[in-house]
């Protein structure tokens, strides 16, 4: 009798094993909202790529008497610019270089910064006093300053716009980390890894990072908008993108004088900024409730 | 013995238990002159002070028995778990497994295969992110087991304490309740084959009835895998249900050891005795109507000189502030305590008489 009980407890499907990052990516598919960011950002990555197969207008070619042409106009779906050029294809050109340059520095921040977070929370005593006293110091500047003191030095250039923002991120993303794996580290469970004979890198691997990735992850999402921002702070100094290559935060720029003319289509590259940023909070927001697997 | 049947009825693999090397006779676990002093800073200005959590503590464990350790919070018992463990660094004393002194004969991987604990917080002690199956199959494959073997392993564990595998090897620790959680901690401790096993304060947080079944737990695992308990708790009923020994501290050091039913029975230290009393009794006619000790313990940081319980000690005689009483042996039994009382010829009043009790 319990043999056959036994026999078909075996054999239930209750048995199945599922990972941890499935349960999560089944947890966030059920969000409606983070669902919804993912296809919005989806689009525009996507516009982003196919950019030249799209059938836009060349975005560099203005029109002295098509300048600043209202949304909707036969010709111009999204207006045209102080220089005449179409804002659509502008827009979705421009969408290339500001997400490389929203997000590049923020995955290196990320490396670097939760690298150098989880050694200086998990090692403790000197370490931890030196890598977070040097941290210290980068806070000593306002980010932006930061950011345009880094690029002066390193001369104009997307390449060194980014370098620069990596540096302006990586202090941040640090602390965040350093504080999240302190407080893991003090937990019964890595002490019982510990007791159980595993080096400080299988507990970082299998114990810390799964429980300290998730807050990290969640900040430096955040931080992809603030990097867009700065991103476009540099280009109006001439320290990042330089005219007439399109990207949004100079686009915004450059429009800014004919917001009294045509608001609508001045204000668009600023909408693009704000969608993305938005789409990245609201997402990130999701996957940290995914990720939490106890609610 | 064990190992015999364990091959035969499970086909599962488990990791070789340390080599029993000294035989019965060989206590499995001594510890001496054990000490950890933590620096504490007086203030911007102040000395240096230390807390002595730990000092000076000594005992042996035999293969196969259960020596129980209690005392108020505060009194190093925890201290003196983690650094059997190793989880903390001791400042001096030998801790030797089995005849091999820790850190020169037996190395610190070797120990920890051997010797294993289980912690008083059941949720803290889990990774919230390890499916259970997977937290008890961590240690084995630290020790080099292949990821199948080892779940394997961890399954068959899982029905060892009493939790059906196919229920609980993908739930997550938040999915159970706190004695099933209890019970997983101590399936992933015995997954490694420890001789060994450190319960601190293990089935305190569980509420009456669990905590019972937990117990008979113990009791029935010890047998079956042949196992050695160091059993951590401020429960003097549980202490003496499940202890063969046990050991009293008090500020960081031993007052009392000696078997449970000889230190309950006629306990030496005064300490012990205010302990005992102060336990709840159903017997409306054994109730407690003065409180056997006041006050809280002295700070650990600036522990009295002499006899560390003098300050509280009814007893106390000017000779016990002068200087500390040795853990002195009582009788044949192995009673030990540390108290000018119990200690024959010591010049206290109440002592026996120079050669009346000795051994």
């Amino acid at each position: 009798m319990s043999a056959i009980t036994d026999a078909a407890l075996q054999a239930a499907p209750a048995d199945k094993a599922r990972g941890y990052w499935t349960t999560v990516g089944r947890r966030i598919s059920r969000d409606k909202v983070s669902m919804a960011c993912a296809v919005i950002l989806a689009l525009i990555f996507l516009s982003a790529v196919l950019a030249p197969w799209l059938g836009l207008a060349d975005p560099y070619q203005g029109s002295m008497i098509h300048r600043l042409r209202h949304i909707a106009t036969p010709g111009y779906p999204l207006g045209s610019d102080e220089l005449g050029r179409d804002m659509l294809a502008r827009l979705v050109y421009g969408g290339r270089l500001s997400l490389i340059i929203g997000i590049l520095p923020v995955i290196l921040g990320f490396l670097i910064g939760t690298s150098l977070g989880l050694i200086a929370g998990y090692a403790g005593g000197k370490v931890n006093t030196a890598i977070m006293r040097t941290v210290d110091v980068f806070y000593a500047f306002p980010s932006v300053l930061l950011a345009i003191a880094i690029s002066g030095a390193l001369g104009a250039g997307i390449v060194n716009s980014i370098v620069s923002l990596t540096i302006v991120f990586v202090p941040q993303i640090t602390r965040v980390a350093e504080s999240v794996t302190t407080g893991v580290r003090n937990m019964d469970f890595v002490e019982a890894a510990r007791a159980s004979g595993a080096g400080p890198f299988t507990i970082m691997r299998v114990h810390m990072l799964g429980n300290v990735l998730g807050p990290i992850f969640v900040y430096a999402t955040g931080l992809i908008s603030v990097s867009m921002i700065l991103a476009a702070g540099l280009s109006f100094l001439g320290l990042g993108t330089k005219p007439p290559e399109p990207e949004w935060g100079l686009m915004l720029n450059t429009l800014r004088t004919a917001i009294y003319v045509n608001p609508w289509v001045a204000a668009l590259p600023g909408v693009m900024i704000f969608a993305v940023s938005i789409c990245f909070n609201l997402l990130s927001d999701g996957m940290r409730g995914a990720m939490d697997i106890r609610n | 013995m064990t190992d015999a049947i364990n091959e035969t009825i499970s086909p599962v693999d488990r990791l070789e238990p340390v080599e029993d090397v000294g035989g019965a006779a060989q206590p499995l676990l001594q510890v001496v002159g054990l000490t950890k002093h933590f620096p504490v800073r007086g203030g911007l200005f102040g000395a240096r002070k230390t807390v002595r959590a730990v000092d000076d503590v000594s005992f042996s464990v035999a293969k196969g028995e259960t020596v129980g350790i209690v005392g108020e919070s505060g009194c190093g018992k925890s201290t003196t778990a983690r650094l059997l463990m190793h989880l903390m660094k001791r400042d001096d004393g030998e801790i030797i497994y089995d005849g091999m002194t820790v850190g020169r004969a037996l190395s610190l991987r070797e120990l920890r295969r051997g010797m294993q604990m289980v912690f008083q917080d059941s949720y803290a002690s889990l990774n919230p992110r390890l499916t259970i199956e997977q937290s008890i199959a961590f240690g084995p494959k630290v020790h080099g087991m292949a990821d199948a073997a080892a779940r394997a392993l961890a399954r068959e564990l899982l029905g060892k304490v009493g939790l059906r595998p196919e229920v609980f090897a993908n739930r997550y620790p938040h999915e159970v309740s706190g004695g099933q959680r209890q019970r997983v901690n101590i399936a992933r401790a015995l997954a490694l084959s420890p001789r060994l096993v450190i319960l601190d304060e293990a089935v305190s947080a569980l509420d009456k009835s669990v905590e019972a079944q937990v117990l008979n737990l113990l009791a029935d695992l010890k047998r079956e895998f042949g196992l050695t308990y160091l059993f951590i708790s401020h429960d003097l009923n549980v202490v003496r249900y499940i202890s063969d020994r046990v050991l009293v501290m008090y500020l960081g050091e031993v007052v009392e050891l000696g078997p449970v039913d000889l230190v309950w029975d006629a306990p030496a230290h005064p300490y012990t005795r205010a302990l005992l009393a102060a336990m709840p009794s159903s017997d409306p006619d054994h109730r407690t109507e003065t409180p056997p000790i006041s006050g809280d313990p002295p700070n650990p940081i600036d522990p009295p000189p002499g006899c560390r319980f003098h300050t509280r000690c009814p007893f106390a005689e000017p000779l016990c502030a002068n200087a500390a009483p040795k853990l002195t042996v009582l009788d044949t039994m192995g009673h030990q305590a540390a108290c000018y009382m119990a200690i024959p010829g010591s010049g206290h009043s109440r002592a026996p008489a120079k050669g009346a009790n000795a051994a």
